[in-house]
């Protein structure tokens, strides 16, 4: 007890310090949240796939089509429920900047294949009936204040042309790592307006989405969809749905490697500051441990004293910083565009690890100055001039 | 009165460690501050050295980039009449109309990417002459042959001359490397323009229509030709550097915003660690400041001392920072660019413009966290310093 009055009086003996330290670890642990958020974000869309959907997209990559005949092959294997399909619509919508999928879906069965798009059945039946609506995320409705009538006029690029929706419906996520900023159409409006152009892509689909009985089965699956359409002028590739997020995340890894190497020399910069602390802490007070092993305090008190403050110091610096990290998330996820990271929440996995780390680093920080107060001796310890 | 400066380097001896590591947190922030700025920085001269300064490159007004732009036959005869068009010796114009797909090849290592495949027209060494066969032969008009960029080849699988690349239901054979001088077509693979149209079905429509002008200063003219002619409405020419730049701007300033905020955090945290060095710099010498003040040593001078022995932890931790991220220069890394879907490979590069920055953050942080210890300094009563054991 005698001890804990010790560590508190002498950690708010340099008050500024003490407080610019416990400032600077707490920065350090809201960065570190911050930049881990980042990261999970960017694997949200490999955290949200099912286990029991797999993607038929074209062999050469996922610019080129397959035919709309496909589907009815794919539906007659064995352990496929059903089968949807969807076209990258992309265009502009108000300007080149605002980025969310906007996407030409098969109205009948995309929410069959996607529970996780909670929509009322009411709207769906809309949706359904009427050519030109579209359905769109919560998010997007929220970000450019769409309400259900709203007209959403998108000039086309890979589809040329002006284009206009009616928003029918708006859909809700059912868990935290559903994406609610896309906006689905009918694919069967869209070749409609091909055919009327009489461009050639008609009967086009961008890719499949298969949904299966058994995710054990996934593998043998996809090979078996691929072998049917081996050697023909549109070969596929079939893959679950994680494993095609992945490719995506995959392809920006560099910028994803240097995120998380800088989230570790943010940790190492904590250690920096409060080693600095505790080793400028101990030096000053090199006299006064000579004093206390005098009066006959034994070595298990002297590395409790600089533990304890060491401990103390960033315990509530880790505090601070978690505290602070929520309405840093929050304010960061509003200031950037919704499209681009449809999910960005701090993760409790990240607290944690940050808490644990900040705790690691009050331990290791007080190693030098433990060793050498515990190394000098009474005599050079009462001679000591700072 | 001033205070000589040796009295600053001095004090450094007497306190090693806390000096060492105070320095040793600088250098760690401005090293990640020079590194994402010569990240960005890299992206974006790559991607400007890709466009030339005199050539035209026309796409739909709506794309926001080559693989979402589709130029049909009819259009790409109306820009073909259009004056200013540059002709080679033969009196043919100096046109490549490029189909741009992407292609999934497989990394060394590990993993699946995406690739360019851009199909020239014969007259693209004349329009690109930054582009050099540096391996093998220039591909076959006509035939199913590709040349690949000296990006591609060291980072992707069966990308090497004589390797067979199976897409479009037909097998294209890889006949030669080609270099473009560390630009964005590096990252690419060409084949005939007319072959790759041919072989993915899409009849003569093309994504990019590239051509060089009589003379550049004719760029406004022929630009007004697609506000006047309706049926050219739709697409729009843009000087080819520009556009290419235009590319980065994305991820350039993704790297940015992302590193930038990252930094300023950090620095806040660098910041406090001078701040605390300096505190106890201060107090630590109290009897030494109170006697400089008895001396005759003004507040000013023992303010300005202290000020200078942050500047020099500052600006030596900048340089240390700075040196070693200069290092980075060797290191080519490679990202999906989000506006053109593939991969763009690249290197860190660093300019004096993010040396001058790199430095000025530095003195900046030195500036900060020393201007309050500083001030304490100063302002200490000199009777009560001399006094304090």
């Amino acid at each position: 007890m005698r001890i804990l009055k010790l560590i508190i009086k002498n950690s708010l003996r340099h008050k500024t310090r003490t407080i610019l330290t416990i400032l600077g670890i707490s920065i350090a642990v809201f960065a570190f949240g911050l930049l881990r958020t980042v990261v999970t974000a960017w694997n949200a869309g490999v955290e949200a796939s099912a286990a029991n959907r797999l993607i038929t997209r074209q062999a050469v990559s996922f610019i080129f089509p397959l035919p709309l005949a496909y589907r009815d092959q794919i539906l007659n294997i064995p352990g496929v429920e059903d089968v949807t399909y969807a076209n990258w619509f992309q265009g502009v919508y108000i300007d080149k900047t605002q980025f969310f999928a906007r996407l030409a879906v098969d109205a009948e069965t995309i929410f069959e294949v996607y529970p996780e798009f909670l929509i009322s059945n009411e709207e769906y039946q809309t949706f359904l009936k009427e050519r030109n609506s579209c359905i769109i995320g919560e998010e997007i409705a929220k970000q450019y204040n769409l309400k259900i009538g709203d007209l959403m006029t998108i000039e086309g690029d890979i589809y040329p042309g002006d284009w206009q929706f009616v928003v029918r419906g708006i859909y809700k996520p059912r868990d935290k790592t559903t994406d609610a900023t896309q906006m689905l159409f009918h694919w069967d409006y869209l070749n409609e307006r091909m055919k009327e152009m009489g461009s050639g892509r008609i009967n086009e689909v961008g890719w499949y989405v298969v949904k299966i009985s058994d995710p054990d089965k996934s593998a043998s699956i996809s090979e078996q969809i691929d072998a049917l359409f081996q050697n023909s002028r549109a070969e596929t590739k079939t893959e679950s749905e994680r494993a095609f997020q992945q490719g995506f995340v995959a392809a920006s890894s560099a910028i994803l490697t240097s995120i998380n190497v800088i989230s570790f020399v943010i940790i190492g910069i904590i250690m920096l500051v409060l080693g600095n602390t505790m080793i400028m802490s101990a030096r000053e007070r090199t006299r006064e441990y000579a004093v206390f092993k005098t009066i006959g305090f034994s070595a298990k008190h002297m590395v409790g004293l600089i533990l304890g403050e060491s401990l103390l110091i960033s315990a509530i610096g880790a505090g601070l910083g978690l505290f602070l990290s929520f309405p840093i998330v929050e304010g960061v996820s509003q200031a950037i565009p919704k499209g681009m990271f449809p999910v960005f929440e701090l993760e409790p996995i990240t607290l944690i690890f940050a808490v644990s780390s900040a705790i690691l680093i009050g331990v290791a920080a007080s190693v030098f100055p433990i060793m050498k107060a515990l190394r000098t001796s009474i005599v050079d310890g009462l001679r000591f001039i700072g | 009165m001033k205070i000589p400066l040796k009295y600053t380097i001095k004090n450094f001896t007497s306190r090693k460690l806390t000096t060492f590591i105070t320095i040793f947190g600088v250098a760690l922030v401005v090293f990640v501050f020079t590194a994402v700025l010569m990240m960005a920085y890299g992206i974006q001269k790559t991607l400007k050295a890709t466009g030339q300064p005199d050539n035209v490159i026309v796409t739909r007004k709506a794309a926001n980039g080559e693989i979402s732009s589709l130029v049909d036959g009819e259009t790409q005869d109306i820009i073909r009449t259009l004056p200013h068009i540059a002709v080679d010796n033969n009196g043919k114009q100096i046109i490549s109309k490029e189909p741009v797909v992407i292609i999934n090849l497989e990394k060394l290592s590990s993993g699946v990417s995406n690739v360019t495949v851009r199909g020239v027209s014969d007259v693209v060494l004349e329009l690109r002459p930054q582009v050099k066969i540096i391996e093998g032969q220039m591909f076959n008009f006509g035939l199913r042959e590709l040349i690949v960029g000296s990006g591609v080849t060291g980072r992707f699988k069966g990308a090497a001359i004589g390797d067979e690349v199976k897409f479009a239901g037909d097998s294209w054979k890889i006949v030669g490397i080609f270099d473009s001088d560390g630009s964005g077509f590096d990252s690419e693979m060409w084949g005939d323009s007319q072959a790759l149209l041919n072989a993915f079905n899409r009849g003569s429509t093309i994504s990019s229509m590239t051509l060089k002008l009589d003379d550049v200063a004719n760029f406004g003219d022929f630009k007004k030709q697609f506000e006047f002619d309706r049926r050219l409405q739709q697409f729009e020419p843009k000087i080819e550097q520009q556009y290419f730049e235009e590319q980065s701007e994305f991820m350039a300033a993704f790297i940015r915003i992302i590193g930038l905020v990252i930094t300023v955090i950090f620095s806040v945290g660098a910041m406090i660690g001078a701040a605390i060095t300096m505190y106890a710099a201060v107090a630590n010498r109290t009897v030494e400041i109170g006697t400089l003040r008895a001396l005759g040593f003004t507040g000013w001078s023992v303010r300005f001392v202290f000020l200078i022995e942050s500047l020099v932890i500052a600006i030596s931790g900048g340089l240390i920072g700075i040196f070693l991220a200069s290092f980075l220069q060797f290191f080519n890394i490679s990202t999906l660019n989000f506006q053109s879907f593939s991969e763009l490979a690249f290197s860190f590069s660093l300019s004096p413009w993010i040396i001058f920055l790199s430095l000025a953050f530095a003195i900046g942080m030195g500036i900060i966290g020393g201007y309050a210890p500083a001030r304490r300094a100063a302002k200490l009563n000199i009777v009560d310093a001399l006094r304090s054991v």
